[in-house]
């Protein structure tokens, strides 16, 4: 496997847990902590997977989704949306969004690379 | 034999003597030795004029005509005397009250002042009672040419008919229009008529007397000469007697001369109650000696004499001149009274009705600036008296007497009894309208006009012959003595049926469609309910009107004597120093009412009206109108108060409501946020946790750094759950301040060795001035601390600049004030309020805080009694602390 997964995430310990679980399972991580040129840098590295939290920095991850949405090149893209509110209005709004998967933190380390690798093009 | 110069000279005297009967009652009433003259005797006597010549020397007519029939003519009004004796009484009181003058003046004043009906009731009296006067000059003349044919050589008819016309047109003028007040009593005239009545009635009995015990030799001897007459034998038609006692009745209280001495020169109840009974024993005495002298007459006299002269020729055929002259001075005296009376009655209402309503519109503005009224109403009487005898004479010149006459007095009945319907019903039924009246003395002065009168001219006179044969047009059903169809009824009979019954039906039918004026509906209350109320006339309100103005016009009304008298009067009842009252709406009601007796209350209300300012509304109506818009307005107020009450409690609910919104909404933030915040670390500790769990390929230096991870995540949750616990006790006021005196840079230099404690390697100077930081403070030290600590670690945290500098300035005052400043780029100005709520943050870098550190600050200071805000305009992040001074201890 040797799929490329890109983070963003502005959480550096939460960056470093997923970057360690997925890299121990042979993916190819990319992270990226700012909300605002998120979607220069997906476009950018062309991943696999991407796992989005909705709490950036310089903008929201719904609309960073959106906006990836919208365009030919990403509007495949598997998305892992992570979010820290539990709330069913936030499971809502990533469906909205266009976010292929949906995650609560905390959430298990199995859980996430499970995710990827159901996201994950065969 | 008497000639007839000396008929001429007697009958002269007579008047000159009734001339001085009334000038001596007249002088004694100024002098106000008047008393006698209200006897109620006077008053009894004065109705007389109901016998007029025609009943003097007709009932005996009637008699050898038709039987007993004249008694009905008696009946009547005997019948309503003691029958109806309390429509009298509250027609008298409303005539009194009201200062009713004539009865076109009584229908007008109830239907609101209506002068069309004024105008209708008067024209309808006139036409009903020229003829009558027409008939009383005839039968001045027919008596006069009894003794002409007596004695050779005499007078022409028509120049006595016209001398006696001019005669009664002087006497009345004199003595009828010597007051201007209508209203007032003529008390010359009518004791001028109750000499009259007494002359007539003695005049009558004396025949009568004469008959019975001069010619016949006795009562016994009478009856049986009357039982062997054919008198005896007349039989009783029941439906014409009962019709003609109605008739009598009804012209009883409608005809106007019996509605001037009756109601217009009544007094007061006294003269009523007392008339109640005597007036029907005069009646009875006038009619006492009709059948005897009847009798006597068509046995006596040669066939084809004329009996309604019998009266006259029985005596002179037995040569008892000295009777015969009494006899004649008799139905003079019953000729002139009713003539005078009538003349009197009918000038004041074609004057107020007729002439004054059109005199005032042709000079509407001279009312108030010119002209003296007063001259103008007298003349216009006294122009009124002469040209109703005028129109008496002509009618009877060209009528040329005879037939047409005998008839007439039904006829003009039957045709003043139209007023009855409006008459009584205004006086006892509210829901009388002036339409109602208008209606029902239209529809029966029409049919009267059509069934009889037009007709007693005779067929083809007036009415085409044709009419009588087939109907108008061939029209069977309006055939003028067959209405509908109804053939076969005596045509008076049919003619009264028909125009009382349609003028009544009329009259209420209209009366109920129709709504009426608030004018109306007063004056219905006050004529209907005369007995309970004061009944007052309508007032005015508080006009426009200047007393000056009013006293003008009364001046030339009443005179300038009265007017004075009446303005002094009430100028003192006012407690006024001055000779004018106010014209408070009580004095224009006096006023009015003292005009009214002039020139009607029309007329008068017109006036009053036209000085006020026109006004047409009564107190009442206004008061009534008022006490309604009170009434509203209260209501209004209450709903205006309900309705500011209600949006007052709708808006503190919108309010409330907003509020819960919007605390529910920061309450979902709330929990979201700390959702966040502590899943947040959860993560990674969780993240971590399982990592190591898991333990396979792991790095020992792995281990130990997620091991310190783990931990550091675990007291950032545990210093978040503490904030948070911090914040709750603040917030609720929960909190327990520990109060102490302490040195400011004990509590600086504490702070500072705190948050600088834990410290990364980006390093942070303080600038202090510690010469002005020995200020002593009685605070709770651990709490201000905790608030230095936050603002110096929000410094290291958040301070952009490569070289980090945090000046603590500290500045004395009336207050103290601690201001951090650092040299980083600051807050956005947008962000500078939000900064103190819970959960703000606007850096982009994540130091570990969640948020609430300067929401906890400011509800530290607010404790302590200060306060804590963002310093703008200083360059980097700037806060200040505001702190309150003990005095005691600042003086240290």
């Amino acid at each position: 496997m040797a799929g490329h997964v890109l983070v963003i995430e502005d959480e550096p310990n939460i960056i470093e847990a997923i970057k360690f679980i997925l890299s121990r399972e042979g993916w190819n991580v990319a992270t990226h902590s700012n909300g605002e040129d998120a979607v220069d840098v997906v476009r950018a590295k062309s991943p696999d997977v991407l796992i989005l939290d909705v709490m950036l920095p310089g903008r929201s991850g719904y609309d960073i989704l959106r906006e990836l949405r919208g365009d030919a090149a990403t509007e495949n893209l598997p998305v892992l949306m992570l979010t820290a509110r539990g709330q069913s209005k936030d499971r809502e709004m990533a469906e909205r969004a266009g976010a292929s998967r949906f995650m609560t933190k905390p959430f298990s380390n199995a859980e996430v690379l499970e995710a990827v690798r159901a996201l994950a093009p065969v | 034999m008497t000639n007839l110069n000396a008929l001429a000279a007697i009958s002269i005297l007579y008047v000159l003597f009734l001339f001085g009967v009334a000038f001596f009652a007249e002088r004694a009433s100024r002098r106000g030795r008047a008393k006698w003259l209200r006897a109620p005797i006077i008053y009894t006597l004065s109705l007389s004029i109901y016998c007029t010549a025609w009943t003097f020397y007709g009932a005996v007519g009637s008699a050898a005509r038709n039987g007993f029939e004249y008694l009905t003519i008696y009946l009547g009004p005997s019948l309503v005397l003691i029958g109806w004796w309390w429509v009298l009484r509250k027609l008298v009181r409303i005539g009194r009250v009201q200062r009713i003058t004539s009865i076109a003046d009584l229908i007008s004043s109830r239907y609101g002042k209506s002068n069309l009906l004024g105008v209708g009731v008067t024209l309808l009296a006139v036409i009903g009672t020229t003829p009558y006067i027409a008939l009383q000059l005839q039968s001045v003349t027919l008596s006069v040419e009894v003794f002409h044919h007596a004695t050779p050589g005499g007078v022409e008819e028509q120049s006595t008919a016209f001398w006696v016309a001019v005669g009664l047109a002087v006497f009345t003028v004199i003595f009828g229009t010597r007051n201007l007040d209508a209203n007032e009593r003529h008390h010359g005239v009518v004791m001028a008529i109750a000499v009259e009545a007494i002359v007539k009635l003695a005049a009558l009995m004396a025949v009568g007397i004469f008959v019975v015990w001069g010619i016949s030799g006795g009562v016994s001897e009478t009856l049986a000469r009357i039982d062997a007459s054919e008198l005896g034998q007349w039989e009783v038609n029941g439906g014409r007697w009962a019709g003609l006692m109605f008739l009598s009745a009804a012209a009883f209280l409608c005809l106007p001369r019996m509605f001037q001495v009756m109601v217009v020169e009544n007094d007061n109840d006294q003269q009523l109650r007392m008339a109640a009974w005597a007036f029907p024993l005069y009646l009875m005495l006038m009619s006492l000696f009709i059948v005897p002298i009847a009798v006597v007459g068509l046995d006596v006299l040669p066939a084809g004499s004329n009996p309604d002269l019998f009266v006259l020729t029985v005596p002179l055929e037995y040569g008892q001149n000295a009777l015969a002259l009494l006899s004649f001075l008799g139905g003079f005296s019953s000729a002139t009274s009713m003539v005078i009376v009538a003349a009197i009655a009918l000038s004041t209402m074609v004057s107020n009705h007729i002439v004054m309503p059109i005199w005032l519109r042709l000079n509407e503005n001279m009312v108030s600036v010119s002209g003296d009224v007063r001259h103008v109403v007298l003349l216009s009487r006294r122009l009124s008296i002469a040209g109703v005898l005028s129109l008496g004479y002509l009618y009877y010149s060209q009528s040329g007497g005879g037939a047409a006459l005998s008839v007439i007095g039904l006829v003009a009945f039957t045709g003043v009894a139209q007023v009855l319907p409006a008459m009584l019903g205004g006086i006892f039924w509210r829901g009388a309208t002036r339409i109602g009246a208008l209606a029902g003395l239209t529809v029966g002065f029409v049919v009267w006009l059509y069934t009889l009168y037009l007709p007693s001219f005779g067929p083809g006179a007036i009415i085409p012959k044709s009419f009588f044969e087939n109907g108008p047009f061939g029209i069977g059903w309006l055939h003028p003595e067959a209405l509908f169809g109804i053939s076969g009824i005596d045509p008076l009979l049919h003619a009264v049926i028909w125009s009382l019954s349609l003028n009544t039906v009329a009259f209420f039918v209209a009366s109920l469609a129709s709504f009426p004026s608030p004018l109306e509906r007063l004056q219905g209350a006050q004529f209907v309910n005369i007995q309970q109320g004061t009944g007052g006339t309508r007032s005015w309100s508080h006009g426009a009107a200047e007393a000056e103005d009013l006293m003008v016009m009364a001046q030339r009304i009443l005179g300038a004597t009265d007017a004075q008298a009446l303005f002094l009067r009430e100028a003192r009842r006012q407690g006024s120093e001055t000779h004018l009252p106010a014209p408070t709406p009580e004095f224009l009601q006096i006023l009015e009412r003292e005009l009214a007796g002039s020139v009607g209350a029309a007329t008068a209300h017109a006036m009053v009206g036209q000085i006020v300012g026109g006004m047409s509304v009564s107190v009442e109506d206004l008061m009534a109108v008022a006490d309604e818009t009170a009434q509203m307005m209260e209501y209004s107020a209450t709903l205006e108060a309900q309705s500011q009450e209600l949006s007052r409690t709708a808006a503190q609910l919108r309010a409330a409501n907003d509020k819960l919104t919007r605390l529910s909404v920061q309450k979902d933030a709330f929990l979201s946020q700390i959702s966040h915040e502590l899943r947040t670390p959860m993560t990674s500790i969780r993240a971590f946790s399982e990592i190591l769990r898991d333990g396979d390929g792991i790095t020992p230096e792995e281990q130990s750094k997620y091991a310190s991870i783990i931990h550091d995540e675990a007291i950032r949750l545990t210093r978040l759950l503490d904030d948070l616990l911090d914040l709750s006790v603040l917030e609720n006021g929960q909190v327990s301040l520990n109060l102490g005196d302490g040195l400011l840079c004990d509590v600086l230099d504490r702070a500072e060795a705190a948050a600088l404690a834990y410290d990364d390697k980006r390093g942070l100077e303080i600038i202090r001035d510690a010469s002005k930081e020995q200020v002593w403070l009685n605070t709770d030290t651990e709490r201000l601390s905790q608030v230095f600590i936050n603002l110096i670690s929000n410094a290291r945290k958040y301070c952009d600049a490569p070289q980090r500098v945090l000046e603590i300035r500290v500045t004395k005052g009336e207050t103290l004030s601690v201001d951090f400043i650092d040299n980083g780029s600051g807050v956005a100005t947008e962000a500078q309020d939000v900064i103190f709520e819970k959960f703000a943050r606007v850096s982009d870098q994540k130091a570990g805080g969640a948020g609430l550190g300067l929401a906890i600050s400011r509800q530290i200071v607010t404790r302590l009694g200060g306060a804590i805000s963002y310093l703008p305009g200083e360059g980097g992040a700037a806060f200040r602390v505001v702190l309150p001074l003990d005095r005691a201890l600042a003086a240290q």
